[in-house]
């Protein structure tokens, strides 16, 4: 049976290298707007807030303290944080690290497919990353504002002729396969 | 249990799913069902996400979607003829791309109507800039392969700009300025849109110059990329199936890419950016081809009747000339015989990877007669006949005998080695490589000249005459 040999590694470094990039990126950005989504953190963090102004209030050195780095927005009230804000700098380094990991998995899978295999590989994976189709009903189903609704539609259009149409055309090539 | 995460469990099984079915890609036996285990991983992540009613308000634009999107679709699948189908993989490779940049800008939208400017994440920001970018450059990228598979008359000629690397260049560095500028103003809208155009001019440009011969490396590419902007996407809706499903293909994308380059013993950046050489330092064409014998179909007949061993190693001519049937009644008739028919298939023959392969299964030939060049190199001196049907520098021997060819150190299939060589080719016209090959004035060998489709089926029809 065929056996790919990688004997580099390059693209992995690449990958690696990119994902360093990324992490580093989005530490040395994101830190100052960091909130956290569940409830003990954010519950902690008031705490703290009003230990700093207990603080500020009996030694009143209000210059000192830096007030925004604690800052944490809508809490105390039942008011539904945003979507955007509340995924914070720990979902974003859960994100990266699913990211790096399934790169992994994703070389350990394709590695083992038969070069016979890799046209159907291509247009079968091709299909998989219609995998946008997600996010685009997720545009697509808003009322407001109308124009993200209407990238959404297109969105799901194309992307819904990447799924189907991949998956189909990848059927047909593999039952050629199978027929004998 | 919420119905968030009811629906963030069922991303889950939808990314095992995917796995599971990448998984089964590794046999011809367990591919389809392999196939039909992603398909199910889809439908699982796209029915959850109709439920997800705190972001989905109405159904009227995903249903129109959705149907338009699947009919057209389903009938690129059903209609398509599978010699094309390295362009119609083109053609949806690029659509998903085309999904993100639309999502990734709809998203930035929704942000900024809900929250007000400002109130978008860097993090975010950088990856809808990601999504945008590598979204477009997929897109049409894809589109610029897809012409030029299709041989439509703009593409037909490789186009090379001067100095195109000092252009693609400078709007890689316009591009890291204008992601800048979009986190840094906490989501221009312009910023963005300027971030699509810049990367669909790049996209353009980095696949015109590509010829025909490099597509499939280019074609495995750009499945990487259209992988890397589902998974960009992810990062902005903030959706770990997106990631998962996205990060797969790119690296199923990448594993290909590299197959084809060490097929062709060509760095990537080679063939992106290199310009081919022609063979001015190698031998003339005339001076080459100076003994050159040509034989008819009658003739061929004879010699496969003694063989007992016979190769056939396809290329791009054979999709050309839509031989593949006509080679299956070949080899059929061979095997009645008592002959042993086999195939040589080289990793960049044709236009993608495996694309020869597709052909010969479509044209019901068992997938344990393909064998890959390393199978088979290490037995040509037993073999009896080789034929070589619409294929020219993957047989070339001067990859291996002179270090000054352009294709120098390029692995090739030994077909010299074979005791009688025949090649079915419409001419001595050079292949992609531009350079003479040696082989078609070889002792050992022999030219049948004509269609490939045609000069098989006429040596079938005398090989039937003589039985």
């Amino acid at each position: 049976m065929y056996q790919s040999r990688i004997h580099s590694w390059c693209p992995l470094r690449l990958f690696a290298s990119t994902a360093m990039l990324s992490i580093l990126l989005g530490l040395s950005t994101s830190l100052p707007a960091t909130a956290q989504n569940s409830h003990e953190l954010r519950e902690a963090a008031e705490h703290l807030k009003q230990a700093s102004e207990k603080i500020e209030h009996f030694v009143g050195t209000p210059a000192e303290i830096d007030r925004d780095s604690l800052a944490i927005p809508s809490t105390g009230t039942d008011q539904q944080p945003t979507e955007e804000r509340n995924v914070g700098l720990g979902t974003l380094m859960a994100s990266l690290t699913i990211f790096v990991l399934a790169i992994f998995v994703g070389f350990e899978l394709i590695t083992k497919v038969p070069p016979t295999l890799h046209t159907p590989l291509m247009s079968g994976s091709n299909a998989i990353s219609g995998i946008t189709i997600v996010g685009a009903v997720l545009s697509a189903g808003i009322d407001e504002p109308i124009f993200a609704a209407i990238l959404g539609l297109i969105a799901v259009a194309l992307a819904a002729i990447n799924v189907v149409g991949g998956f189909m055309v990848t059927d047909r090539m593999l039952s050629m396969f199978q027929r004998r | 249990m919420t119905i968030e995460t009811i629906i963030k469990l069922s991303y889950l099984v939808s990314a095992i799913l995917f796995i599971f079915g990448l998984k089964k890609m590794s046999h011809p036996r367990t591919a389809v069902q392999g196939n039909w285990l992603g398909a199910a991983g889809m439908f699982v992540a796209l029915a959850v996400t109709l439920f997800d009613r705190s972001s989905i308000h109405g159904y009227g634009f995903i249903v129109l979607g959705l149907v338009a999107g699947s009919a057209i679709g389903a009938y690129f699948a059903k209609t398509v003829e599978m010699t094309a189908m390295p362009q119609m993989v083109a053609l949806f490779n690029g659509f998903g791309g085309g999904a993100s940049i639309l999502v990734a800008g709809a998203e930035l939208g929704k942000l900024l109507v809900h929250q007000g400017p400002d109130s978008a994440r860097s993090d975010v920001l950088i990856a809808t800039a990601a999504s945008g970018l590598i979204g477009a450059v997929t897109f049409w990228g894809s589109l610029v392969a897809y012409g030029k598979l299709q041989e439509l008359k703009v593409f037909r000629k490789p186009l090379s700009l001067p100095g195109h690397q000092i252009v693609n260049g400078g709007l890689a560095v316009l591009l890291a300025l204008l992601t800048f500028w979009l986190v840094q103003s906490g989501g221009s809208v312009s910023a963005y849109v300027l971030i699509c155009i810049v990367s669909s001019v790049l996209g353009v440009l980095l696949v015109v110059p590509i010829g025909g011969a490099d597509m499939p490396v280019v074609i495995a590419l750009l499945n990487s990329y259209s992988g890397l902007a589902a998974a960009a996407t992810g990062f902005v809706i903030d959706n770990s199936v997106l990631i998962i499903a996205g990060s797969l293909v790119g690296a199923s994308g990448v594993i290909l890419t590299q197959i084809m380059c060490k097929a062709m013993n060509r760095s990537l950046t080679n063939v992106l950016f290199g310009v081919m050489e022609g063979g001015g330092s190698t031998a003339d064409a005339d001076e080459v081809y100076a003994n050159v014998r040509s034989t008819s179909a009658e003739d061929v007949a004879m010699i496969l009747e003694t063989a007992q061993r016979v190769v056939v190693v396809p290329g791009y001519g054979m999709a050309v000339a839509q031989a593949q049937h006509a080679v299956r009644d070949l080899a059929n008739i061979l095997e009645k015989r008592g002959t042993n028919v086999e195939f040589a298939i080289h990793p960049v023959a044709g236009r993608m990877p495996g694309h020869m392969n597709v052909l010969l299964a479509e044209a019901d030939i068992p997938y344990e007669k393909l064998l890959e060049m390393d199978q088979i190199n290490p037995t040509m001196e037993t073999v009896d006949v080789a034929i070589v049907i619409g294929a020219n520098d993957v047989v070339n021997p001067v990859a291996r005998t002179d270090p000054n060819s352009p294709i120098a150190g390029m692995p090739i299939i030994d077909v010299d080695k074979a005791r009688t060589v025949i090649v079915i080719k419409r001419s001595l016209s050079p292949g992609f490589a531009q350079i003479p090959n040696p082989l078609f004035a070889a002792d050992n060998a022999l030219m049948l000249f004509g269609d490939g489709k045609q000069a098989v089926l006429e040596i079938v029809t005398a090989l039937k005459e003589n039985m």
